[in-house]
This record gives C-alpha cells, sequence and structure tokens, in this order.
C-alpha cells in the first residue's frame, strides 16, 4: 500500500502502534496528513478509526494503561506528538477536536467559544469579543446566535450545539481540527451544514475526520484511509477509494457487504 | 382460587401496605406541624408577634420575662455560619478533590474514612469543641469565652463535611465524560477542568449538598447545647456565648416548667420557627435544583 503522497504534509504517522492494556488495537500503522485538506478515516464499527484519531491529540493520556508506540510527527516544527516528553496540553492547544455528541460546557454561548481562550489565560475583553465574532462566523453560527451570546448554550438545538463546539474548537487557532463522527447525533439538515461548514474549514486548517457514514466520507473528504480491526488497509485519494479500490477488503467495505 | 387470582389478591395486599407505610410517615409529619401549630398559636395568644420579633431579649424563665425570639435565632445563624464557612468550601474542595484528582485506591480509602467522622454521635462532638478546641482557641484569642459561638461553630463544621463532600462528590461523578474530554480538548488542565467545567456542571447536585449542609447546622442540637453556652445573647460576636434555638429547647425541655404554661408554650413557638427556617432552605434547594437542572 502506498502511503506517500505529492502533498504538503501537515502530519505523518509513522509505525503507529497502540495498546489498551495488554489488547493491541492499533497495529503499525503509516498515514500522511496532507495540509488544508479533509483526511476521513472510514471503516466497519469497533476498527479503530475512533481510537487513531484520539492519538492526534493525546487523548487516551487521560486513561491508564494506555500506551503508544512509532510517532505522529507534526509539520513544519518536525516535534512527535505522541512522545512521552511531549506535553499532552500543549498538543491539545494545537490540535483541537469535535466530539460525536454535542458537548457544550453548561455556559453562555459567548462563554463556551472564549473557554479556549480564557484557559490559556487570554481574558482582555476586546480580544475575546473579536475571537468570538470570528469563530462563530467560522461556524456558520453567527447570525443566527449575535442576539443572545449570553443565553446558555443548552438552549441551542443540536445542530447549532454542535457548530458551536466546532467554533469553540475554532477560536484557538488550531493546527489541525479533528472530528469524531461529529454528525452521528444530528439530523440530515444539520448533518449538511456541518458537511459545508467542513468543505468550507479546509481553506484555513488541515482535518481529520472520523465518519461511519461513506458518503459523507466522500462528500467532504480529500483523502480517504480504510481501516479494519487495527490496521490501515488502504489510503488514496478519495475518488479512487471509492471508485477503483485496489484492496478486496475495502471494495468489499464501501459497497457494503459487510459493517 | 386460581393461580391468576391469587397473584391479583397478594398484589393488592403488598401495594396496600406499601401505601399504607407511606401514609404513616405523612402522617407523622403533620402531626408534628399540627402539634407545633396548635401549641404555638396558644402561645402567640399571649405573647404578641411584635414582641416576638423586635424584642432584643429572649428571657421566658425570668420574674419579668421578655420573648424576644432574634437572641435566638441569631445564635442560631451565627454557629450556623461559622459551620458553613468551615464546612461549604472544605467540602466542595474534598469532593472535587475525591471526584477529579484521586486515583481509585485513595478515593476507596479516604470515602469510608470521611463518613466516618457522621458517625461519631454529636455528643461526643459536643465535649470534643468544649474541653479540647476551645482552650487551645483561648491560647490565641484571650477574650474567647469559655463558652462561645466559635469552637462549636468549627466543630459543627467539621461534622458536616461529609454530608457537604458526599453529595458534592456524587453529582460531579455524574458529569458525563464527554463534557470533561470536550474541556480536556481544548487544553484546559484538570484544576482548570474541574472549576470551570465540572463545578458548574454539577451545579444543582452541589446546590442539594449545599442545603443539606445547611439544614444539618441549623438543626444540630447536642454540639451548641454543650459548648456555645445557655445564655441567650443578640450578637454577632463570636467570641461570645450564645444560646441557639435547639438548645433553648432541650434546656427548657429538661428543666422542670409546668405543662400549659406559656414558658412551656415557648419549645413549640422556637420549635415552629426553626421549623420555618429549615422549610425555607429546603423550598430554596428544591428551586435550585428544578431552575438549575442540565439537560446532557
Amino acid at each position: 500500500m502506498s502511503t506517500t503522497i505529492s502533498e504538503n504534509l501537515k502530519s505523518e504517522v509513522k509505525n503507529l502502534n497502540f495498546y489498551y492494556g495488554d489488547v493491541h488495537v492499533l497495529k503499525n500503522n503509516n498515514l500522511p496528513i496532507a495540509r488544508r485538506k479533509v483526511t476521513a478515516l472510514i471503516g466497519p464499527s469497533g476498527c479503530g478509526k475512533t481510537t487513531f484519531l484520539r492519538c492526534f491529540n493525546r487523548m487516551h493520556d487521560l486513561y491508564p494503561h494506555n500506551r503508544y508506540e512509532g510517532e505522529i510527527i507534526l509539520y513544519p516544527d518536525g516535534i512527535n506528538i505522541i512522545s512521552p516528553k511531549i506535553d499532552p496540553i500543549e498538543i491539545r492547544m494545537q490540535i483541537s477536536m469535535v466530539f460525536q455528541k454535542p458537548n457544550p460546557f453548561p455556559k453562555s454561548i459567548y462563554e463556551n467559544v472564549a473557554y479556549g481562550l480564557r484557559v490559556r489565560g487570554i481574558n482582555k475583553r476586546h480580544i475575546l469579543d473579536e475571537k468570538v465574532e470570528k469563530s462563530l462566523r467560522g461556524a456558520a453560527l453567527w447570525d443566527e446566535v449575535k442576539d443572545r451570546l449570553h443565553k446558555p448554550a443548552f438552549d441551542l438545538s443540536g445542530g447549532q450545539q454542535q457548530r458551536l463546539c466546532i467554533a469553540r474548537a475554532l477560536a484557538t487557532d488550531p493546527r489541525i481540527l479533528l472530528f469524531d463522527e461529529p454528525t452521528s447525533a444530528l439530523d440530515p439538515t444539520a448533518t449538511s451544514k456541518i458537511e459545508e461548514l467542513i468543505i468550507e474549514l479546509k481553506k484555513e486548517v488541515t482535518i481529520i475526520i472520523v465518519t461511519h457514514n461513506m458518503q459523507q466520507a466522500a462528500r467532504v473528504s480529500d483523502y480517504t484511509a480504510f481501516m479494519y480491526i487495527g490496521e490501515l488497509i488502504e489510503f488514496g485519494k478519495t475518488d479512487m477509494i471509492f471508485t477503483a479500490p485496489a484492496q478486496k477488503l475495502t471494495e468489499e467495505y464501501i459497497t457494503g457487504r459487510f459493517g | 382460587m386460581n393461580h391468576s387470582q391469587k397473584r391479583k389478591i397478594k398484589e393488592t395486599a403488598i401495594e396496600a401496605s406499601l401505601l399504607l407505610c407511606a401514609l404513616f410517615s405523612v402522617f407523622i409529619t403533620l402531626s408534628i406541624v399540627f402539634i407545633l401549630s396548635y401549641e404555638s398559636f396558644g402561645f402567640f395568644k399571649e405573647v404578641s408577634l411584635k414582641e416576638f420579633f423586635t424584642e432584643t431579649r429572649w428571657t421566658p424563665l425570668f420574674a419579668e420575662p421578655k420573648f424576644g425570639i432574634l437572641s435566638l435565632v441569631m445564635g442560631t445563624l451565627l454557629t450556623t455560619g461559622i459551620a458553613l464557612s468551615v464546612a461549604l468550601p472544605l467540602g466542595l474542595l474534598v469532593a472535587v478533590f475525591l471526584s477529579e484528582f484521586a486515583p481509585h485506591k485513595m478515593r476507596e480509602l479516604i470515602k469510608p474514612l470521611l463518613e466516618l467522622l457522621a458517625a461519631v454521635p454529636t455528643v461526643v462532638y459536643g465535649y470534643f469543641a468544649l474541653l479540647f478546641l476551645t482552650p487551645i482557641l483561648q491560647r490565641f484569642i484571650t477574650d474567647l469565652s469559655g463558652f462561645n459561638a466559635l469552637s462549636p461553630g468549627i466543630i459543627m463544621g467539621i461534622m458536616i463535611i461529609p454530608y457537604v463532600s458526599s453529595v458534592s462528590e456524587d453529582a460531579m461523578k455524574a458529569v458525563p465524560m464527554h463534557i470533561r474530554e470536550g474541556s480536556y480538548a481544548m487544553g484546559a488542565t484538570k484544576l482548570q477542568t474541574a472549576f470551570k467545567v465540572i463545578i458548574p456542571s454539577a451545579f444543582s447536585g452541589i446546590a442539594a449538598a449545599f442545603i443539606i449542609g445547611i439544614s444539618r447546622a441549623i438543626g444540630e442540637t447536642m454540639v451548641v447545647a454543650i459548648a456555645a453556652g445557655g445564655m441567650p445573647n443578640l450578637t454577632a460576636n463570636p467570641l461570645e456565648p450564645v444560646q441557639t434555638l435547639t438548645a433553648y429547647i432541650v434546656q427548657v425541655s429538661l428543666g422542670d416548667v409546668p405543662h400549659g404554661t406559656v414558658e412551656y408554650k415557648t419549645i413549640f413557638a422556637a420549635g415552629i420557627t426553626l421549623f420555618f427556617m429549615t422549610l425555607g432552605f429546603n423550598i430554596l434547594g428544591f428551586w435550585l435544583r428544578k431552575r438549575m437542572r442540565e439537560a446532557y
């Protein structure tokens, strides 16, 4: 399988292994992440795609008995994200994540977006105002909430909450934005809004998205990686993966023979 | 009789007995409220509400009795305030530690030890305040009298910590993991996550814990009866002896006040005042819980 692409790389996964205790979950994975493109991870439930994604912001460090091996290089500085020497908080400051279920905090819309900045010690009103507006515009939510910025975030609909979470993730100018099945809890209208947003966002930021919805991967991504039981089976340009997959397993999955 | 009929009778009998148990506790509560109101009504026939609320002295047993409940209310508020200023912050911090920081094994060890605090008889706490804490405090605060509000207040606060921490911790533990992860994913530290996200998320539960603590402190009797002194005293100075509503009730119930006299009825007047204070806090707690309930 080829894992080289002629693109400007934002990140590169090299021989990544991951263990939950004694369980070997990710096996020797290699994957290039193109700068300002959308890379989709697809595969059947339990194939390890979410585990893979959560290596990028070291979420596994929150739980005991987890172990990484290998490298995830972040360009241009060339640091290894999963090195034990690297502080996971430093990584999370640069790589944001949007989760499966919208998870706004019990705060106002404004404070939700400002959260990442406040955590970094930024409390100047004019900076926050500016960043909050920019992020909400970036998440295509500004027009809907500009008159009620100080109302609780829980008053928003599910789709709006998810776009709020995207705004929250954008506010800190992340270098990579991770999406973990961001539309699985949303209705079709809200889903298509999020998808349009992802396509819009890649002009500014590198995106990795995990999805169990193959049509979604086909619609939003430039590159697709197909995973199966912890292994990266095939990687390539999205249109190639979906029209002419090289591996039999990939073909069986995308034609719906299992999964 | 067939099987189905037998089952029906059995079910009905069980339902009826359960209903009876429920009604019984409601009945007891209502009778308490009735007795309190009835006897206080008799009291207020002899003492005007105006005197009750504006008089500054409470001396029902003197030759020239005065019935100003404020001095007892003040004593209660003072000891309760001191207790809460110990119990609420410490209880909350303990809960944050147990829920967000302590490794599993340490939590399993500390929780039961902490709950042991609640198992110590309150009379022991009372003597602990009087004979241990007061002398120590007197070394630092020279004009602290032997009976005072400060020492039992602090001890009561320590006694209440487990009530506050245990309910708060349950509320924090119940905050879903994806809310926590959302905070960590933004680059927040554990401390930032605990204070900026977990506490606000668990607010309704924490408020409930605080209300339990407050009600517990207002109703506490033994510690203050032993260590705060028996002198109704309208003061905000924690170094002076005070008497709380509860301690007054103990004092008079144990004495030889003749049944039916106005002195006897003061017990009920103090009791109903206490009842309304705790009721007020419970209603506040109920309202806070309803208002702040978070939808995850």
